[in-house]
């Protein structure tokens, strides 16, 4: 049995590949949260005078604030003064070219398999254009040319508040209040960067746009800012993955996501989440409290997230749509694993506003060696929602006895025409579907990684092509030896 | 190829098989014969190495090796294959894609290239004529929503492909019908051959009329009470389990 867990704990820690540093010189700001550090963050970024006051504002609320008791989760304090609130690789005014990025940082996203080189794009190699994150800032933007000539605007966050205020101003905090939650609030006050998609009347995105985001530097936080206007009959595929370095210290990710889809606008967003999920005794990994909100604003409107999350020592998060226009239709496709020490309070919103509204989630939560996974989600049917529907489908599968499924749904139905269907699952790994692949020859560890695969089946199918192999794998890798 | 030697297995505590001797040539069909509760699934179990069958006593040469030195999954690669009597249902794994997996897994065992796609259907193709198994069944997921019948021909499939030296089959005839029985019997003369032996567990005389066996073995008990010909076997369908009884 020893050499079992012997076993286990290599693979452990073999298992993360991305746990790699990159050496080089960053300009970092002292740790400690202030409004003084508030402040010089929005001149770091040369930021104009309303940004500024739009930050004091959400840092003065969230000092009145607190962070959420309820979810299922062992959170140790998290020490505010001790981490560094901004961590930019050095480079003058930021690069103008691919020629004047680092090569360091390319290396970095060519160890990654990112592809930021457009030639390598245009080879065939993918199609796919990237807003690649290192630590708090944009490190590069691809294809913003070509995209900018189907009026499409994809750029960093930073450069559209001086390039798009107008946008900014008018969508910033519109579908995540600045008093949303504590950490929102804190993202509002402290973000550094991220992503900003506009996509223009009867556009459909030419390509996946897709942002990388890495955490480097030692002791910081990651909290970025990601705004995607799809404006009315417009369409777009956005991808999201994440990394980070093993590191022994628990690091701070916060990030805020806003949607808005106009009449007869669709978005999907799917994401990969991998990051370092800590060792096996929940030593180190990424707290990753994001709060993802999108607005289905107009009639006929569409907003389906797809997620993938694999890594990160504590995950809270839960992407939620608001369906305000008629018609409109909210999405939740989810696969969580919980390995190692890891735990997870995830799930989603669904808030029913406009008639004829309708929702689906479905998530397959999987738990193995010490991990805690729990579904939480809300579905609100309000008064004026006629007709709405929800379908829930909620699927927890437990490999091995030390782990944990938690379920918590939430109903709110305030309409009598409205429909809901609930249904809820749990299972362990079945013994003789384990035994039925061993008997044809097939491992043990690769047959419990084409079972929960096969449990995962419904959520991947969302995924874009590219990133539903990658998804495959990365599940595939995060389970080795996760059964002894 | 294989030798049974005073084997003794019990499940969850309690002895089961209680010192089984059995020995099998090359080529040879033997079938064992057995009522409710003799021992006969947990005999298929033990020699392909399922958890919670454990040998208490006794040894299983095959080929030469010790088998109960062997993980399942080396079994099944050194070919020893169980027709199941209950085939598991895998949801959202695809059934081609899972055959496809078992057979590169005996192939990494025996050291050879994986098979790829292209490869891989063209041997698929040619087995499914041999069983007469349709071919939108390989399009859905492992045994989901499959008919008992197609089940059963799904297993008899993927003994095709996966060319064992030692078939097991657990009452590959239960819950079928007699149409479904002779196909599925057919399929599996079509695998008869010097090289492969096989253990055919049932109940019934019938499937034996249709797979005829070398040699036919009754268990009661937890031990092999009775060894003979095929007329054995007829010769019990007339008289019963009981009469063996008495007579033994």
């Amino acid at each position: 049995m020893s050499t079992d867990e012997q076993k286990i704990r290599e693979l452990a820690q073999k298992e993360y590949e991305h746990g790699f540093v990159t050496d080089i010189k960053a300009d970092t700001l002292p740790p400690g949260l202030s409004e003084d550090v508030v402040r010089t963050i929005s001149a770091k970024k040369n930021e104009p005078q309303w940004m500024l006051e739009w930050r004091l504002d959400a840092y003065q609320k969230w000092l009145k604030m607190s962070p959420p008791q309820w979810p299922h989760l062992h959170i140790p304090p998290i020490d505010y003064q001790a981490i560094s609130y901004y961590s930019a690789p050095k480079q003058d005014n930021g690069p103008k070219s691919l020629d004047e990025v680092d090569p360091k940082l390319l290396e970095t996203y060519d160890k990654l398999g990112i592809p930021l080189e457009e030639q390598k794009v245009l080879a065939g190699i993918t199609d796919m254009a990237v807003d690649a994150v290192f630590d708090s800032i944009s490190v590069k933007t691809t294809f913003t040319k070509q995209l900018k000539e189907a009026g499409i605007i994809f750029c960093s966050m930073s450069e559209a508040v001086h390039d798009y205020p107008e946008l900014v101003k008018q969508y910033l905090g519109r579908v995540v209040p600045k008093t949303d939650n504590y950490y929102a609030a804190l993202n509002c006050a402290v973000f550094t960067d991220g992503s900003f998609v506009y996509i223009p009347k009867n556009t459909r995105c030419p390509m996946e746009l897709s942002t990388y985001f890495r955490i480097n530097a030692k002791n910081t936080g990651q909290f970025e800012r990601t705004l995607i206007i799809a404006d009315e009959g417009s369409y777009v595929s956005y991808l999201e993955g994440c990394t980070a370095p093993i590191r022994d210290e628990n690091q701070l990710h916060a990030a805020v996501v806003e949607l808005v889809a106009m009449e007869n606008a669709e978005i999907k967003y799917s994401t990969v989440q991998n990051w370092y999920p800590g060792d096996e005794t929940g030593k180190g990994g990424i707290y990753n409290f994001v709060t993802k909100r999108a607005e289905c604003y107009g009639n006929n409107s569409k907003v389906s997230w797809t997620q993938v999350e694999t890594g990160s020592s504590i995950t809270w998060k839960y992407p939620s749509c608001v369906l305000r226009g008629d018609n409109s239709v909210g999405e939740f496709y989810s696969v969580a694993l919980s390995s190692l020490s890891q735990q997870a309070d995830t799930g989603t919103k669904m808030i029913h506003l406009g008639k004829n509204t309708s929702s689906t989630i479905v998530s397959k939560g999987i738990s193995a060696m010490r991990g805690q996974n729990a579904y939480r989600g809300l579905v609100q049917i309000n008064k004026s929602a006629e007709k709405a529907r929800n379908y829930t489908q909620c699927d927890s599968l437990l490999l091995g006895d030390t782990c944990g499924a938690h379920t918590f749904p939430y109903m709110e139905v305030k309409n009598p025409t409205a429909k809901v269907e609930h249904e809820a699952t749990t299972s362990r790994i079945g013994e003789d579907q384990l035994f039925y692949c061993r008997q044809r020859g097939i491992s043990e560890e690769n047959a419990v990684s084409i079972i929960v695969n096969g449990f995962c089946k419904e959520v991947f199918k969302e995924l874009p092509m590219e990133f539903a192999v990658e998804a495959q794998k990365l599940l595939s890798i995060s389970l080795e030896g996760a059964v002894g | 190829m294989l030798e049974i030697k005073d084997l003794h297995v019990s499940v969850g505590g309690k002895e089961v098989l209680k010192g089984l001797n059995l020995s099998i040539g090359a080529g040879e069909v033997h079938a064992i014969m057995g009522p409710n509760g003799s021992g006969k699934s947990t005999l298929s179990y033990a020699l392909s190495g399922r958890e919670g069958y454990t040998v208490t006593s006794g040894n299983i040469t095959y080929e030469g090796q010790n088998l109960l030195e062997m993980e399942t999954d080396e079994r099944a690669c050194e070919g020893i294959f169980l027709a199941f009597q209950y085939p598991v249902e895998i949801p959202g794994v695809n059934s081609s894609y899972f055959l496809k997996a078992a057979v590169n897994a005996k192939r990494r065992y025996r050291g050879e290239p994986e098979m790829d796609a292209m490869e891989f259907i063209k041997l698929v193709k040619e087995k499914m004529r041999t069983v007469g198994m349709k071919q939108e069944l390989l399009s859905r997921c492992v045994n989901e929503g499959f008919s008992g019948g197609e089940k059963k021909r799904n297993e008899i499939f993927q003994m095709a492909v996966l060319e064992p030296r030692l078939a097991i089959l657990d009452e590959t005839d239960s819950g079928l019908d007699i149409d479904a029985l002779r196909v599925i019997a057919g399929g599996v003369n079509q695998l008869r051959s010097k090289e492969r032996s096989m253990i055919v567990v049932t109940h019934y005389q019938r499937l034996l009329d249709y797979i005829q066996p070398d040699h036919v073995h009754v268990l009661a008990d937890g031990t092999i009470i009775k060894s003979g010909s095929k007329k054995l076997a007829v010769e019990l369908e007339e008289k019963g389990y009981g009469w063996l009884d008495k007579s033994a």
